[in-house]
C-alpha cells in the first residue's frame, strides 16, 4: 500500500510536468533555438520599429489598466459592501464578458461604434475595459467583502470623513487585492491579441500582433523569435514585480474568513449605487445588444438571413460555417478534459505535496507566454518526425488546454487547500482507509470548484484564438477562427455572418459556464 | 485498560511529548488536565493514531496499538470544534463509520435513530449540519464518535467553544452518558472544573509529561508540587526551605480580632473570597460561606488551621 501511495505521488507531479515540458517548454525552446541561434538579435530589438511597438504595447496596457480600475472599483465596492436586490445576479453577470471570446467582444464593439471610430485606440481601450472589469470586481470585491467593517465604523466615530476613510483605510487595506488585479489586467492587456487585430487595424500593433504578422505574413522567424523572447522577459518581469508588491502589501488588517454581511445602502450611497449599476448595465449591455442587433440587421430589414448563411457554402471558409460550431465544441470538450486532468493533478500536487510547490509557478507560465507565441512554437516545434503533430486533430485541444489549465489550478488548488485537514482525520478515526478518505471527503468537497473550473476551461477553450489560429487546419476551423476570417473580408454578408456566429458562440459559452455551475451546485446528498 | 507508556513526540526538534505515560481504566473517565501547549492534544492524537510517536508504546487491553494505522484502531475521537462533514446531513455524519464498516442498511438506519436519541437530538436526522447550533453540532459529533462502539472514546476540549450555560448542560449529559454506556474515556481539557466534574481520575500534564495521575480527592489533598497546586487554583503557597507550604483557603479562618486588614472581598457564587493582609506584610486568601463576613478595610483576626496545611515538593522548572 505504501508503494502504491508513492507511485501515485510521483504520477501526480510527473504527468503535469511532462505535459508542460513537452507542450510548453519544448516549443518555446525550439522557437528561440531555431530563430536566434547563439546570437542576441540586437538589431531587431533596437530597431526603431520595434521600440515603437514596445512603446505602444506598454502604453495601451497602462491606460487600459487604469481605465479598468476606474470602471471596476465602484462596482467592486457596490457588490462587496452593499446589500441590494439582484446583487448575486450582478456578481454573476460581471463575469460574462471575461469568458466571452475576444473575437466576440471585438466584433461587438465593431457593431456598436460608428464607422469612423471602428478602428483605432478608443475601441481597443473600451474593449479591454469591458473584458477586465470582471477581474477587478471579483478580485478586489472578493477581498473587500471580507474586510471587517467595524474598523471603518471605529474610524467614523473618531471623526474621519468618508473620503478620508477611503484614503486611509480602504485603499491601504485593499492593496494586496489591488496589486493582484492590476497585475492581471495589465498582463491580459499587454498580451492582448484578438482585440487589437480586429479593432486596431494595420496602424496599431502590439508585440503579440507583430509576432503574429512576422510569423504568418513575412515569415521572418528570427524577428518573431526575438520579439517572443522580449515579450517573455517582459511578462516574467511583470509577474515578478507584482508578486513582490503583493507580498509586501500582505494584509496588515484583519481579514474575516467568511464574507461580512453587506448592509443596506444609506445616504449618498443610494444614488452612488444607482449610478454604478446603470453605468455597468450600459457598459456591459450596449456592445452585446449592438452585436445581437447587427446579427439580425440584414440589408433587407430585420431577419434571419445571416443565421441562415451559417448553413451555406461560402468562399470565405473551406467548410460550411456550421461545421465550425461542431469543431469548436469537440475541441473545447477535449481541451477541458485535458485541462482538468493536468490542472487537477497539478492542483493536488501543489496543495498536498512539498515536491509539487514549484508547479504552482510553472503551470502559470503559459498564461504569460501569450497564446500567439505558443501557437507559433507549436507550428515550428512539431513539424518533423517523431514529433510531427501539426496535422493531428488533438494538437488544437492540447494548446487550448495549456491556456485553460492555469485557471483550473487557480480554482482547484485553493479549494483543496481549504479543506480542513481534520475532516480527513475525522474520517480516518471513523475507520476510513486513505483511499476511502479521498473518495468521501476530498472528492465531494472539491466537486463544485472542479465544475466551475470545467465551465471556465470550456469557455476559455471555446474562445481561444491566438494559438488556435496557428494550429486549426483550414478545413477544420473553430468558431473564433471562422469569425475572424469573415471579419477580414469586406461586405455586409461577411460582417453580418460574423455577427451571427458571434451570437452563437456567446450563447454556447454562457450555456456551458451556466451548465457547469448548475450541475455541480447541488448539495451532496447522503 | 488503555496504557500509554513513555511516549515521545518531537516536531522539528521541538519536544511535544517528553516520555508521557498514563493509564485509563476500562469503563472509567480519565481527565487529562494541563495548560495550553503542554502536549495534551498531541497525546490524544498519538492515542488515536493521527500522530506517529518517536518512541514509546500505546497498549489497549494488552494489544500493542503503536504501529496500527489510525483507521484500524477502533478508537472514537471528538475534536475540539466538532469537525462535522459539511457535505453530509446529521444522519450522514453519524452513519459515516457504520457505512465504512459495511453494516447493512437497515441496521445503520436503526443505529442512527438510537444514537440521535442517545445524544438528545431525536428527529434531526435530515437536518444540514450548518443549521445546527454549536451545542447541537457537538452532540452530532458525539453521536458520530459513538456509532461504531469504540473501545476508547477520546475527547479534545469538546466544550471549549461553547458558552457557559450550554457547557454545564452538556457536561451533565456527558457524565450521565459515560456512566450509562460504561465507556472508557480520555477527556482532555485545560479547565480544572471540567476535569474534576468528569474524571474518575485526573492526569496533570506539564511540558510533555504526565506529572501526576490520581483521583480528584487525592489530587486536591496531595498535589505533586507547588506548580500543580497553583494550577489547580490553590493560593497561599509559600517557600518552606526546599519544599513549599500550601495553606488551603478554607483553612484560613477570619474572625474578630486585630491581626490583619481585609483588602478585597469578592463573592463567587455560593462562596466569598477574602484577601487579608497580615501586619507582617504577608497576604492570605480565605474562603467562607458565611454571608456575615467582614468588609474591605475592616481589621480582623486570622487563624490558620495548621492540621490542614500541606507540604509539597518545590518544582524547579
Amino acid at each position: 500500500m505504501f508503494l502504491k501511495h508513492k507511485v501515485s505521488g510521483v504520477a501526480l507531479v510527473a504527468i503535469p510536468t511532462a505535459f508542460l515540458g513537452l507542450f510548453f517548454v519544448y516549443p518555446l525552446a525550439t522557437i528561440f533555438r531555431r530563430g536566434l541561434g547563439n546570437s542576441l538579435p540586437t538589431d531587431v530589438l533596437f530597431d526603431p520599429g520595434t521600440l515603437r511597438i514596445v512603446w505602444f504595447t506598454v502604453w495601451q496596457a497602462t491606460v487600459s489598466t487604469a481605465l479598468t480600475l476606474a470602471a471596476g472599483m465602484p462596482l467592486a465596492w457596490a457588490t462587496a459592501r452593499l446589500a441590494f436586490r439582484g446583487r448575486g445576479l450582478v456578481r454573476a453577470l460581471v463575469v460574462v464578458p471575461f469568458v466571452l471570446p475576444t473575437v466576440v467582444v471585438a466584433t461587438a464593439f465593431l457593431a456598436l461604434l460608428p464607422e469612423s471610430m471602428q478602428r483605432g485606440i478608443v475601441p481597443i481601450l473600451l474593449a479591454h475595459v469591458f473584458f477586465n472589469v470582471a477581474v477587478v470586481v471579483r478580485v478586489v470585491g472578493g477581498y473587500w467583502a471580507r474586510l471587517d467593517p467595524s474598523l471603518w465604523d471605529a474610524a467614523a466615530t473618531l471623526g474621519a470623513s468618508p473620503g478620508r476613510r477611503f484614503r486611509e483605510l480602504t485603499l491601504p487595506a485593499l492593496r494586496p487585492a489591488l496589486a493582484a488585479a492590476t497585475a492581471l489586467t495589465f498582463l491580459f492587456c499587454f498580451t492582448s491579441f484578438g482585440v487589437i487585430v480586429i479593432l486596431g487595424g494595420p496602424r496599431f500593433a502590439t508585440l503579440e500582433v507583430d509576432i503574429y504578422d512576422l510569423a504568418t505574413q513575412t515569415f521572418d522567424l528570427r524577428a518573431a523569435a526575438a520579439l517572443s523572447l522580449l515579450q517573455l522577459v517582459a511578462v516574467a518581469a511583470i509577474v515578478a514585480v507584482s508578486s513582490r508588491l503583493e507580498a509586501r502589501a500582505g494584509s496588515r488588517l484583519p481579514i474575516a474568513v467568511e464574507q461580512v454581511a453587506a448592509r443596506k445602502p444609506r445616504g449618498w450611497e443610494r444614488p452612488a449605487l444607482v449610478a454604478t449599476l446603470s453605468f455597468a448595465a450600459l457598459g456591459f449591455g450596449l456592445p452585446l445588444a449592438a452585436l445581437v442587433q447587427r446579427s439580425f440587421a440584414t440589408p433587407h430589414g430585420a431577419g434571419l438571413a445571416f443565421y441562415r448563411s451559417i448553413g451555406d457554402e461560402t468562399p470565405t471558409l473551406l467548410v460550411v460555417p456550421w461545421r465550425a460550431v461542431e469543431y469548436s465544441l469537440a475541441y473545447a470538450a477535449a481541451a477541458t478534459a485535458i485541462a482538468l486532468v493536468v490542472g487537477g493533478l497539478a492542483a493536488v500536487a501543489i496543495a498536498h505535496r512539498r515536491s509539487g510547490r514549484w508547479l504552482d509557478t510553472v503551470v502559470m507560465l503559459p498564461l504569460g507566454a501569450s497564446a500567439v507565441m505558443l501557437g507559433y512554437g507549436f507550428v515550428i516545434a512539431f513539424d518533423t518526425a517523431p514529433l510531427d503533430f501539426r496535422g493531428t486533430a488533438w494538437i488544437v485541444p492540447v494548446v487550448q488546454a495549456l491556456v485553460a489549465a492555469p485557471f483550473v489550478v487557480r480554482i482547484v488548488a485553493p479549494a483543496l487547500r481549504g479543506i480542513d485537514p481534520r475532516l480527513r482525520e475525522a474520517a480516518a478515526v471513523l475507520g476510513a482507509p486513505p483511499a476511502r478518505v479521498r473518495r468521501e471527503i476530498d472528492v465531494p468537497l472539491v466537486l463544485r470548484p472542479l465544475g466551475i473550473a470545467a465551465g471556465l476551461a470550456f469557455a476559455i477553450a471555446l474562445g481561444e484564438f491566438g494559438a488556435t489560429v496557428f494550429l486549426a487546419r483550414s478545413d477544420r476551423p473553430t468558431l473564433p477562427v471562422a469569425i475572424f476570417r469573415f471579419l477580414e473580408r469586406p461586405g455586409a454578408t461577411n460582417q453580418g455572418t460574423a455577427a451571427a456566429l458571434c451570437v452563437v458562440l456567446m450563447a454556447v459559452t454562457v450555456l456551458a459556464v451556466g451548465a457547469a455551475d448548475r450541475l455541480t451546485s447541488r448539495p451532496g446528498a447522503f | 485498560m488503555l496504557r500509554v507508556d513513555d511516549v515521545r513526540v518531537a516536531f522539528d526538534g521541538v519536544t511535544a511529548l517528553d516520555g508521557a505515560s498514563l493509564e485509563a481504566e476500562t469503563g472509567r473517565t480519565l481527565a487529562v488536565l494541563g495548560p495550553s501547549g503542554c502536549g495534551k492534544t498531541t497525546l490524544l492524537r498519538a492515542i488515536a493514531g493521527l500522530q506517529t510517536v518517536d518512541s514509546g508504546r500505546i497498549l489497549l487491553d494488552g494489544d500493542n496499538l503503536t504501529g496500527v494505522p489510525v483507521h484500524r484502531r477502533g478508537i472514537g475521537l471528538m475534536f475540539q470544534d466538532n469537525v462535522l462533514f459539511p457535505h453530509r446531513d446529521v444522519a450522514g455524519n453519524i452513519a459515516f463509520g457504520l457505512r465504512v464498516d459495511r453494516r447493512p442498511r437497515h441496521e445503520i438506519a436503526r443505529r442512527v435513530q438510537e444514537l440521535l436519541a442517545l445524544v438528545g437530538l431525536p428527529g434531526s436526522a435530515t437536518r444540514a449540519v450548518q443549521t445546527l447550533s454549536g451545542g447541537e453540532q457537538q452532540r452530532v459529533a458525539l453521536g458520530r464518535a459513538l456509532a461504531r462502539e469504540p473501545r476508547v472514546l477520546l475527547l479534545d476540549e469538546p466544550l471549549g467553544s461553547l458558552d457557559e450555560r450550554l457547557r454545564e448542560r452538556l457536561l451533565d449529559d456527558l457524565r450521565d452518558l459515560f456512566a450509562r454506556l460504561q465507556l472508557t474515556v480520555v477527556y482532555v481539557t485545560h479547565d480544572v472544573g471540567e476535569a474534576f466534574a468528569l474524571g474518575h481520575a485526573v492526569a496533570i500534564m506539564r511540558e510533555g509529561e504526565v506529572v501526576q495521575s490520581t483521583t480528584p480527592n487525592d489530587l486536591w489533598r496531595r498535589p505533586a508540587d507547588d506548580w500543580v497546586a497553583r494550577f489547580l487554583g490553590m493560593r497561599n503557597i509559600r517557600d518552606d526551605g526546599d519544599r513549599c507550604l500550601v495553606i488551603p483557603a478554607e483553612a484560613v479562618v477570619v474572625e474578630p480580632g486585630d491581626d490583619a486588614v481585609v483588602r478585597t472581598v469578592e463573592r463567587r457564587g455560593a462562596v466569598v473570597w477574602l484577601r487579608v493582609a497580615l501586619d507582617d506584610g504577608r497576604e492570605l486568601d480565605s474562603v467562607t460561606t458565611d454571608s456575615g463576613h467582614p468588609r474591605a478595610g475592616e481589621r480582623v483576626g486570622v487563624r490558620i488551621e495548621e492540621t490542614s496545611t500541606i507540604s509539597v515538593l518545590k518544582w524547579k522548572g
